[in-house]
């Protein structure tokens, strides 16, 4: 007697909660993927003009400002010849790192909170990638001869230096932009496909090209499916690749503090730590702006909460075993990195570091209550991004201020046009994600369809279970 | 005997240097070393290839000045060389020294951040030789553009004079004809510049002399450049 009402409450509980097991018609969730992308308020149109501006300044403005006269205008100095440029560079090939992180591991793995949050964090590889690629330019003093160090035949029989890391690091990134680019683009045919199918006018002729053709076809889903697969596979090891080279630019060197051999895994914990966190942020503001309360549940906050506890222990495992080894080396020079950051001018950035990466985390992502509150999260992930960024930025402008010759060291601060041009290159993302979540469906409408065919409730004696069957 | 055809060695006895820094500024004068103006020069974007680098010790009144003129070592394992993604420095077969090729340098600064001995100066602005320093170029010595790296190049200018000179006299460069600017300067001969290949060199006798060392020897990177050092002599 009892058993009837409680299974009725229990599966309404399981509805409440997971997206999975709370399927609603293909067409509703297309109609409400629709809806997202082709709504536009006065708001949105102010996003976009004050993006663009700011973009318009820093990119053209500053930027062109710094390649007329020189890096001079920059707040770089002898022998801190790396500043803010190249901690913009790390800090957004961290970020690049959500998108692989959380789709390709997570697909591979076949963790099912993935489905909805897979398009928007792939997206933001491609357009994070994109940023980042711009800073290697603008921190060269001769951008204008940038292409040199491309590998192209030319009668002076000149060639670049393989033995570089910064070649490594430009070979690395090409290939992660080529491969996250088409690894964006795979799972998206279905969805361009539906997209065709209920536009008209500008956006059909957009996505008729896009979509391929597609027809969903027995034989088109299964190479899909098979294409999605190897692509998943293959850039997780390309993913690990770019940053551990990235973290090469600095390791391979002999400058205190940065010739390490941790660094390489230290900085793909730190990127996929930084990145997550970007997911978390990323989604929770589409989930308000774009009205996506459907898809995007407590659910998926508490699985991204979780990852992002699990990613601060191990960074901080890294960042301990680098900081101890520093300290137990002894060397005159390496102590002085350490005091500079507990004493020196940078030492308020380094406790702030200290805070929002391991004691902000550590004392709130075990709650269930926290991980799944939108506002708690948020400002929590920002607050790790911010915490990653000060990391990167002790690692390439604070170090170099120490040396091995104490006359000279010096002193950074950045110039307002590395501020500038730094507000440029995050409103460049911005607006590229501004601009593409009205263009692109921003939910996999397929993935999480498939996600709910393979999802049952099945009743055990007195108790509702969910279960999931393999459709492959 | 090295691989070099010559093994360009300085020799900076610190026993006799007094730290007047005529080096410093013939230096500047003979290889078109722009002037900065005293802005930059606070910033710390100075330009100079060679530098007197001066270390108080102990506190007042038993203080002590150090110092010490430090240039490019020309390390035969130079940590410049393999970070350069355009090959724009690299170790010439020749002269066995670290050479830095003007026009191939798109600004990295990858080098100067490898380099231990901080010697290497980067262009922040397009050179300003305002009047009368325009008069004094030296005709010798590229003039450099914004956006690329410079560095000491042992008066690269003057060992290729000499050898041109020798080679159309048919005979090998003697000891002592190669002076780079800094040597020539310096009032106390504490600076000398010869090759490291020839046994009979000055340099090669000086370079047994028990009194010296290299910088950062530790370090590996093997300098071209030997400090000798006995006593407290240098000390004021």
């Amino acid at each position: 007697m009892l058993s009837e009402k409680t299974a009725v409450t229990q599966s309404e509980n399981y509805w409440r909660k997971h997206l999975m097991l709370d399927p609603r018609p293909v067409r509703e969730m297309n109609q409400m993927i629709l809806t997202a992308m082709t709504t536009v308020n006065k708001r949105y149109w102010i996003t976009v003009t004050t993006l663009t501006l700011f973009v318009t300044i820093g990119l053209i403005g500053a930027w062109g400002y710094q390649i007329f006269n020189g890096m001079g205008v920059a707040g770089i100095r002898r022998p801190v010849y790396w500043g803010v440029y190249i901690t913009n560079f790390v800090f957004w090939i961290g970020i690049s790192h959500s998108g692989t992180f959380v789709s390709a591991i997570l697909r591979v793995f076949k963790a099912e909170f993935r489905r909805p949050i897979t398009r928007a964090s792939e997206l933001m590889t491609t357009f994070a990638l994109t940023v980042a690629g711009l800073y290697p330019l603008i921190h060269l003093g001769r951008t204008w001869r940038f292409y040199w160090m491309i590998p192209y035949p030319n009668q002076r029989q000149l060639w670049p230096n393989f033995h570089s890391p910064l070649m490594w690091d430009m070979l690395a990134i090409f290939t992660y932009l080529i491969g996250s680019t088409l690894y964006l683009y795979l799972p998206l045919i279905p969805d361009f496909a539906m997209a065709r199918d209920r536009t008209t006018g500008w956006r059909h002729r957009i996505y008729r090209i896009l979509a391929l053709g597609w027809r969903g076809s027995e034989s088109e889903w299964h190479h899909l499916k098979q294409a999605i697969t190897i692509f998943a596979f293959a850039i997780i090891p390309v993913m690990f690749s770019v940053h551990t080279i990235v973290a090469w630019d600095f390791g391979m060197t002999m400058v205190p503090g940065w010739h390490s051999s941790i660094f390489g895994p230290y900085f793909v914990v730190g990127a996929i730590f930084s990145g997550v966190s970007a997911v978390a942020t990323v989604l929770i503001i589409l989930r308000k702006t774009m009205q996506l309360d459907y898809f995007l549940r407590e659910e998926h906050f508490d699985a991204i909460g979780k990852l992002v506890l699990v990613f601060s222990f191990a960074w901080t495992y890294f960042f301990f075993a680098d900081y101890l080894t520093e300290w137990y080396g002894g060397e005159a020079v390496g102590k002085e990195l350490l005091t500079l950051q507990a004493r020196g001018p940078i030492a308020p950035l380094w406790y702030i570091m200290l805070i929002t990466n391991i004691l902000v985390p550590w004392l709130t992502l075990w709650n269930r209550k926290i991980r799944t509150s939108p506002k708690a999260l948020l400002v929590i992930t920002l607050g790790v991004n911010i915490g990653m960024y000060i990391e990167r930025y002790i690692i390439v402008a604070g170090f170099l201020t120490r040396n091995r010759l104490p006359f000279d060291w010096g002193a950074y601060t950045p110039s307002i046009v590395e501020i500038l041009i730094s507000i440029g290159s995050l409103s460049t993302f911005l607006l590229l994600y501004v601009l593409a979540s009205r263009l692109i469906p921003l939910i996999p409408v397929w993935e999480v369809h498939e996600g709910q065919i393979s999802h049952t409730l099945r009743r055990v004696g007195q108790a509702l279970l969910p279960s999931v069957s393999e459709l492959e | 005997m090295s691989k070099y055809e010559h093994h360009w060695t300085m020799i900076v006895d610190l026993d006799k240097c007094t730290g007047c820094q005529a080096c410093v500024i013939a230096c500047q004068a003979e290889n078109n070393i722009p002037v900065v103006g005293e802005d930059e020069i606070r910033k710390g974007r100075g330009m100079q290839w060679l530098r007197i680098e001066r270390y108080w010790e102990g506190e007042y009144p038993n203080i002590r000045a150090r110092f010490i003129p430090l240039m490019c070592q020309q390390c035969e394992n130079a940590p410049c060389e393999p970070v350069c993604p355009v090959f724009a420095t690299y170790h010439s077969e020749v002269d066995g020294i670290n050479v830095q090729v003007y026009n191939r340098c798109i600004g990295t600064r990858y080098c100067a951040n490898n380099c231990p001995y901080i010697a290497r100066m980067f262009n922040w602005f397009d050179p300003q030789f305002p009047e009368p320093l325009n008069e004094q170029l030296n005709p010798d010595v590229t003039v450099r553009q914004r956006g690329i790296m410079e560095k000491c190049t042992f008066c690269i200018q003057r060992i290729r004079r000499a050898r041109e000179t020798a080679e159309a006299e048919g005979r090998s460069i003697r000891d002592g004809e190669v002076q780079p600017a800094c040597g020539q300067a310096c009032p106390t001969n504490a600076i000398i510049f010869g090759d490291l290949n020839d046994p009979n060199s000055q340099v090669s006798r000086l370079a047994a002399n028990r009194r010296g060392f290299r910088l950062l020897e530790e370090l590996g990177t093997e300098p071209a450049v030997i400090y000798l050092k006995g006593g407290e002599s240098n000390v004021i």
